[in-house]
């Protein structure tokens, strides 16, 4: 028999939420800004509690270790959302409820967020991880590239995103195979031009470490980075930009869910709705954590000219175009990843 | 029931909150985490098992068993630098500052322990960075023509540490100094000892248990640690901390998570046997 222990241990270390007038969500470090759940919670005179939580293994452990009913929203990866179904940790939600019409087309990934035909999710928010850089420090025409980056020319002046998914997909984009052609096979041939990678690079970086970097100069290009690192800087350092090189980019896009057993399913579908209007967009993609591209195209109407140039909002046609998803490894080649990721940090 | 039985049921009375604290809080999680060190991974599903296959692991995967190996060696020099460093302050304080500005000094010593640990990173990586103002004094002094490369690398992570285990070690060994009585020095006078004899024959000898007890706690407290080398090492190597939390935050796999906190236990239970002659916390 399979069982799940050890996670209680984990569990032990999560706030247990009131249940009574409270809605209790599992999220990403952008739902945490005030600005955007004040209006929901004014609305319908509740207290959201969030809790933040890195990388999909770590929300599933809590959920795990979590009674029935304690959690009622998630935000989850969208290309994990199947596997959150398949453990069970979603709830069906009513696909005619939710304003997919007015989505970019590309973001309402119902492979994604659909399972045998049954909605379990909804695009709420998405970005590239690509190239970031600092434009008065590296040559813009170079970043169009990737083989730039190992070329010796900005050795020691790089900082690699400490998340292998992207990471790995852009190396293997960077050796023309596409991300979702990843294989244990393939996988073999981007030890190499990883290592390069890492060769050249000074630091490999989490999102406050990657920021600080090059807030400070101490790296001037971003491997894996995208607006999402670059927007909340802008105003303080205009020069920090980004790109997708010609080899493309990856695009990642975070799904929002009613987690299986809740106690308020209604209120639960309420949050969602409320974070896919055009209202609720707006606050997420300007979120003080990150800033995101809304999936529901109606936000342009909702944002200011600034934040839409910040954004990038006129050129997502060329970006979209030009990305491809996270690769969605099954457990066996996950591990293989994490185990070339973690020889990699050991290089 | 006798004296000495009354005494014994009190005895047990008093020590049985602390005894269930430690059993709750200690004993049995530990007993699970070696447990599950023991089970396996059969996808993304915790599978219980009787199999040393991660204990395997760990020792025949070089980047896994590396991050020991990294782990030891930023720890033995952070001990020593540590101990150097703090061993003459401690003796400045104990000595040179008189007795009334002494607990002033004390607290100076102190004071960056009542910054946030993860604040006082940071604060270091604006230091040291390239733009920090570590390298822009030795630029504007013309000390140096290049800035150099501190941040994102071992020796930012040592620096932090020392930084750190300094303040600790000064307290460990000045509270072993003051208890000197000055009669031992001033014997050792009479009878014809040098300052280096009297340091090397009867200060230092009888100072060790605070040296021991403070490099001690500076050894557990820096092998645990996972902040200062995910901050300031940028990255670049992985200690064992880092690692388990790689396995617990990215991989969920519980399991080698558990074998690598056990090697971590066991490395220190060690350190503590081979320390433990010295060890000797009622003088510190």
């Amino acid at each position: 028999m399979t069982l799940r222990f050890g996670i209680s241990a984990l569990a032990l270390l999560v706030a247990s939420p009131a249940l009574s007038q409270e809605l209790n969500a599992l999220v990403w470090c952008d739902h945490a800004d005030p600005a955007l759940v004040a209006p929901f919670e004014e609305k319908f005179g509740v207290k959201v509690n969030l809790k933040e939580y890195e990388g999909t293994a770590a929300g599933m452990a809590i959920l795990d270790g979590s009674q029935p009913g304690e959690w009622d929203v998630l935000v989850i990866d969208a290309v994990d959302v199947g596997r959150a179904v398949e453990a069970g940790k979603l709830a069906p939600i009513p696909a005619e409820a939710l304003p997919t019409g007015d989505f970019f087309p590309e973001l309402v990934m119902a492979e994604n967020n659909t399972v045998d035909g049954v909605t379990y999710a909804v695009t709420e928010k998405f970005g590239y991880n690509t190239i970031a850089y600092d434009k008065t420090k590296v040559d813009p025409a170079d970043m169009a590239d990737m083989a730039t980056l190992v070329s010796g020319k900005y050795d020691g002046r790089i900082a690699i995103y400490d998340y292998y998914l992207p990471v790995l997909g852009l190396v293997a984009m960077g050796q023309g195979i596409a991300t979702a052609d990843i294989t244990a096979e393939s996988l073999a041939l981007l030890r190499e031009p990883l290592f390069a990678l890492k060769k050249a690079s000074k630091q490999v970086a989490d999102v406050v470490s990657a920021q600080t970097a090059l807030a400070t100069g101490e790296v001037d290009i971003m491997v894996g980075g995208g607006e999402w690192v670059t927007a909340v800087l802008a105003a303080d350092n205009p020069n920090l930009d980004w790109t997708i090189p010609k080899q493309g980019g990856l695009r990642w896009a975070q799904s929002i869910g009613v987690v299986a057993g809740t106690t308020q399913p209604d209120l639960a579908l309420e949050f969602v709705k409320y974070i896919v209007s055009p209202e609720g967009q707006a606050k997420l993609a300007t979120s003080a954590c990150y800033w995101g591209m809304p999936a529901n195209a109606k936000t342009g109407d909702v944002l200011t000219p600034e934040q839409k140039a910040v954004l990038r909002w006129d050129e997502q046609a060329d970006f979209l175009a030009r990305a491809q998803l996270y690769p969605i490894p099954d457990a066996a080649l996950d591990t293989a990843m994490q185990d070339l990721w973690t020889e990699m940090l050991q290089q | 029931m006798s004296l000495a039985a009354r005494d014994r049921r009190l005895g047990w009375g008093l020590v049985a909150p602390a005894l269930a604290w430690t059993v709750a809080f200690f004993v049995l999680p530990f007993a699970a985490m070696v447990a599950l060190s023991f089970a396996r991974m059969e996808g993304r599903e915790i599978v219980p098992a009787f199999d040393p296959g991660n204990y395997a692991r760990f020792f025949s995967e070089w980047p896994l068993f590396k991050a020991l190996l990294n782990s030891m060696e930023i720890t033995v020099v952070v001990t020593v630098v540590s101990v150097l460093l703090a061993y003459p302050l401690a003796a400045i304080i104990a000595f040179r500052v008189p007795v009334r500005w002494q607990r002033l000094a004390l607290l100076m010593a102190v004071l960056p322990f009542w910054t946030s640990y993860v604040v006082r990173s940071y604060a270091w990586l604006l230091v040291l960075g390239q733009n920090g103002v570590l390298n822009k004094a030795l630029l504007g002094a013309g000390l140096i023509a290049e800035p150099l490369e501190i941040a994102a690398t071992r020796t930012a992570t040592v620096i932090g540490f020392v930084h750190f285990f300094v303040m600790l070690l000064t307290l460990t060994i000045y509270a072993n100094l003051v208890q000197l009585p000055t009669n031992y020095a001033r014997a050792a006078r009479d009878l014809g000892a040098g300052p280096v004899q009297v340091f090397r024959f009867v200060i230092l000898p009888l100072t060790l248990p605070g040296v021991v007890t403070g490099a001690f706690l500076t050894f557990v407290l820096c092998m645990g640690d996972y902040i200062t080398p995910q901050i300031l090492g940028g990255n670049n190597e992985l200690t064992l901390p880092q690692l388990i939390m790689l396995q617990l935050g990215r991989s969920g796999n519980f399991p080698l998570a558990s074998a690598l906190s056990v090697v971590l236990m066991a490395v220190i239970t060690l350190a503590y046997l081979l320390s433990s002659r010295w060890l000797r916390v009622d003088r510190v």
